[in-house]
This record gives structure tokens, sequence and C-alpha cells, in this order.
């Protein structure tokens, strides 16, 4: 009960930071949003292929996009642990009586609350440009929900990472080095059979792909919920091994201070 | 209060502790002096449970830092040498933040935020960001932080390292009076002299990871016989001829040159001082100052240590 009352002094603590930088605030808002109308626009030919199905590439861009914006921007998460780092706040959280989970657990609520409004944004923005969501709201819900656990784990990744590495250069560099790929290893843009077959084949093991997959699946309008619950599950899984890393990284962190 | 026994941690090949140990008595206020890099903060950080030592044992409040972390965790407060300010949240948010972290809740939390940040002079400046601080008030708002939940224990790490110097007066007045007032046990970690010798009753001076001399100020000091003299030579370093010229000069003892500056003790300062300059005449050593004094904490380091304390420092 402590521990939960910990974690969410913590999240609201992280929320106050991030409220208090407003052209940060406008960057992750207006983001989305930019990906959204750019990719549209950029590869909206792309139903053009032989191949394709739907008639319509906003449409399926939109589980993609919100999917990617939650992955890209939870990469960044442990740039808060390493500002927390550098400025003596760890060392002080770490003598006091909260968990370590709490300390990791409460960034990861903040990031979940971030990602939850960028993706009521990409919703809201979707609607506006003409996509419609066939599998009304609970589909919504189940595409923002699977967006955030995959948002979580690498959320908790970046901490992990930033506990480990402990400088800002080693995180941008990781993050900045797995984003691409992994977006693009993936069916977010474009079609499955209209992929090369590796690539098919990576993104069976990608978790990015998982969310993808599992929240384009809910947003159909006569969804399979056994894919989506599926990968979810993977989903689930992936992030709560992520958060235990992380947890553990403090030890390592420990041992060397 | 506080019990370290034969402390050792090494950091790669540097052995930052190496079978340190002292004991604190309640409701006083002892001081670890020593230069920088002696092993002080690594000290703080084992008994605070921040990190683990390679070697040997410590109780803090009845607990062991080792296997009862988290009972060490409630009883202590700690103000670490790097100030633990978050910067981005106001004075009060940071210490209700530690308060709701050390288990306060509710009406008694936010009294005793207020309560502290009139205490500490920052009640005006509460509800501003940190950000906005001088150094002196954030590290005010460490000390807060490091009271809020009323620990027994408080650990102050080099709390006026940066700081000027009418502000450093105000903050020994303080911990002063938290000692006084409240009844805490502090432990100070210092590299100044002076700070020692004016707020710590026992002290226990530390060099390269050991414990060379403890005791109280006044009893480190009646612990050297006699004056200090130092000589500051014109030119270039010592030679030879600066032993064999001293060496030559009556009740002169424990003297330790290092570069140009040559450390001596005697029984009457005064007296000797003729005697010294004659001899190093004599021997065609130039002498651009001398100095007498009664035994300082710098003395009783050099003593102890067996180099002077700006030596160490560097």
């Amino acid at each position: 009960m402590t521990a939960i009352s910990d974690t969410w002094a913590l999240t609201i603590r992280d929320l106050l930071r991030l409220w208090r930088q407003p052209w940060f605030i406008g960057i992750v808002l207006v983001q989305p949003v930019i990906w959204l109308l750019l990719f549209g626009e950029l590869f909206k030919r792309v139903v053009d292929i032989p191949g394709f199905t739907g008639g319509d590439y906003k449409q399926y861009l939109v589980p993609g996009v919100l999917v990617m914006t939650t992955f890209f921007s939870s990469g960044w998460n442990g740039m808060s642990t390493i500002e927390d780092l550098e400025r003596g706040v760890t060392d002080r959280l770490l003598v006091t009586p909260a968990r370590r989970w709490s300390l990791i657990v409460g960034r990861l609520g903040q990031n979940a609350v971030q990602a939850l409004v960028q993706s009521i944004v990409i919703v809201a923005m979707a609607l506006a440009i003409g996509v419609s969501f066939d599998g009304g709201v609970l589909g919504v819900v189940a595409l923002v929900v699977v967006a955030l656990l995959l948002g979580t784990a690498f959320a908790a990744l970046s901490n992990a990472l930033a506990l480990v590495a402990r400088r800002e250069e080693s995180l941008i560099g990781a993050v900045s080095f797995l984003q691409l790929p992994l977006t693009f290893l993936s069916t977010a843009f474009m079609q499955e059979q209209l992929i090369p077959s590796w690539v098919g084949t990576v993104a069976d093991y990608n978790p990015v792909n998982w969310a993808v997959v599992a929240g384009r699946e809910a947003v159909e309008a006569s969804p399979d919920w056994g894919t989506v619950a599926g990968y979810s599950g993977l989903l689930v899984v992936f992030a709560l091994l992520c958060t235990m890393l992380a947890t553990r990284a403090f030890r390592a962190y420990q041992a060397q201070v | 209060m506080i019990e370290a026994r034969d402390l050792v941690k090494s950091y790669g090949d540097v052995r930052a502790l190496d079978g340190l140990g002292f004991a604190v008595a309640p409701g006083t206020i002892f001081g670890l002096l020593g230069p920088n890099g002696a092993g002080k903060s690594t000290t703080v950080k084992v008994l605070t449970t921040l990190t683990r030592p390679d070697g040997g044992s410590a109780t803090v409040a009845g607990h062991d830092v080792l296997h009862d972390p988290g009972k060490v965790r409630r009883a202590i407060g700690v103000v670490a040498q790097r100030s633990g300010v978050d910067r981005d949240l106001t004075g009060r948010e940071n210490v209700k933040l530690q308060g709701h972290l050390q288990g306060m809740r509710g009406a008694e939390l936010d009294r005793r935020v207020d309560e502290l940040m009139e205490q500490l002079g920052l009640a005006e400046a509460a509800r501003r960001v940190a950000r906005t601080y001088s150094g002196g008030m954030q590290r005010r708002l460490d000390i807060a932080m490091g009271l809020v939940h009323r620990p027994r224990v408080l650990f102050l790490d080099e709390p006026t390292t940066g700081l000027d110097p009418d502000v450093r007066a105000a903050m020994w007045h303080e911990i002063g009076r938290l000692r006084s007032d409240e009844g805490l046990t502090i432990l100070l970690t210092t590299h100044y002299m002076e700070e020692a010798d004016r707020l710590a009753s026992q002290l226990a001076i530390i060099d390269r990871g050991r414990v060379v001399a403890e005791g109280s100020p006044a009893e480190l000091k009646a612990s050297l016989r006699g004056d200090a003299v130092h000589v500051e030579l014109e030119g270039g370093e010592a030679n030879g001829n600066v032993h064999t010229a001293l060496d030559g000069v009556p009740g002169l003892h424990e003297v330790l040159i290092e570069g140009r500056a040559v450390h001596a003790r005697v029984e009457d300062g005064a007296r000797a001082v003729p005697a010294v300059l004659a001899a190093l005449d004599a021997h065609r050593v130039p002498v651009a100052t001398v100095t007498v004094a009664r035994p300082s904490l710098d003395d009783v380091y050099l003593r102890y240590a067996g180099r002077s304390f700006a030596q160490a420092e560097n």
C-alpha cells in the first residue's frame, strides 16, 4: 500500500516536471500530428501497389503511427533518470525507504500518462481527417492499451540503460539506433504481403510489430480478439521483464557509487 | 549511535576505505576530517546504505547497514555532498515528496514541511521552483529534506563546501542548533579544519581510507607538544642543507619538508625562532617567512597523516 502510494507520488512528481516545460509539451503534442499528416501524404499512393488491400492509406496508417509515437517518446524516458543521477536526486531517493520498483514504476506512470495524451491527440486528429474506427470505442481502447504496453516496456528498458550507462550520449545513441529499424521492421507502414519475407520473419519477433498487429486488428470492424489477446499477452510479459530489469539496474548502479 | 568497524571499499585499483572504524555517541556531533579523496564521502555512502562495503560492518541507530538497510533508512537523514534538490519542483514540493517517501502523510506532513521551511528561512521561497534558489538556499533545502521525518541520526557530507563565508557561518549556527535543541546525533564530514574545530565534539582524522587520529579537538591539539614553527624558504626547493641546519637546533622535532615549506615542532616557539634563523643562515638557506603558532588542527593533521593538509589536497 505504501509502495503504491510512493509510486503515485513519484508519478505526480514527474508529471509536474513535464508540465513545467511548455515547449516539451508542445513537441509531444505536435509531433504525432506531423507523423500522421506527413506519412499520410507521403505514402498516399501506396494503395495503388498491386496487392495492397483497402482503399485509403490513412486508414491503414493510424494504428501504426499511434504505436510508433508511443514507442518513440517512451524510448526517451530514461533521460529523466540520467538527469536525476547527475543532480544527485537518485542518490537521495535511494536512501529513503521507498522500494526500488516504485522509483521505476513511478516514472513509467508518467510515461503512460504522456503516451495516453498523445494517443488521444492522434485519435482525434484521425477522426478529423476522415479516418473511421470500425471497431468502435472498444477497438480504439484496445489499440491504445497495446501501445501503452509497448511504451511501458521500452520506457523501462530506457531507464535500465540509463542506470547502467549513466551518460546522456550513450542513451541517445542507443535509442536512436533502435528506433527507426524497429519501426520499419514491422507492418506499421506496409502490409505484410508486400514486405520482403525476411522482414516479415524478423517482425514476428519485434515487440513493435506485436503492438502494431494487435492494435490494427483491434480497430477492425470485426476483430479477431484471439490475435489481439495473444500479442497483448506477449507485450505484458515483455513489459514486466523490462521493468524487472530496470529495477535490478539499481544494483548495478549502487555497486559503482 | 553509529559504529563502523574495519570498513574496506575499493573502486577498481583505488582503495577508498582501508580498515576504517569509529564510534559516535548519541546526541553528539562527530566530525570526519580529511582532505578530498580521504574516504569521507565513501564512508557516508556506506553508512547511509547507498553502497555496500567490500569488508567490515557498521550499525546505525542500532541497525546493521548490510542486513537491515530499510530500518537504517527510516532512522537517518542524509545531506549528501552533492545537492539532491529537484530543480523543477518548488522547495515545498521537494520536501513534501521526501516526507511522503519517508512514510509521512496528510496534515502532519504539511505542518512539518511548513515548520521546516520557516525554520530554515525558506518560507518566502517555498512556492518557487528550486531552480531559482541560490546555492545557500539549495543547501538549506537539502537539510530540510534530510530532517523532514525527524531522523535520529543526520549525515552532513561537506555541508558548507562552496558556500560564501557568511552563509557558512549561518549554516554552522543551524547545525549547532540541531544538536542542542533537537538532540540529533550528527555525523559531519568536512575538509575545513575550522569547521571541524567549531562544530565537532569528537573528531576522527582520516587519511587514505584510515582513521589516523581520534579525540576531541582540544585533546588532539593537546597531544601535540609545544608550538608549530612554519618556515617558508626563498627561491627554489629546500635541499639537504635544511635538514643538516635544523638538526643542530636544540628542541626542534618532527621536521617535515614539503617543497619550499618547512614544518617543525618545538617546546617554546618564540625562543626557538632566532636559533632556527641563525642555523639556516649559517648553512646559506635564504628564508622568506617564519611563523610560530599554537597547535591547530592543521598541525594535528600534519602530525598524524605525515603530510600537510594542503599537500594532501593536491
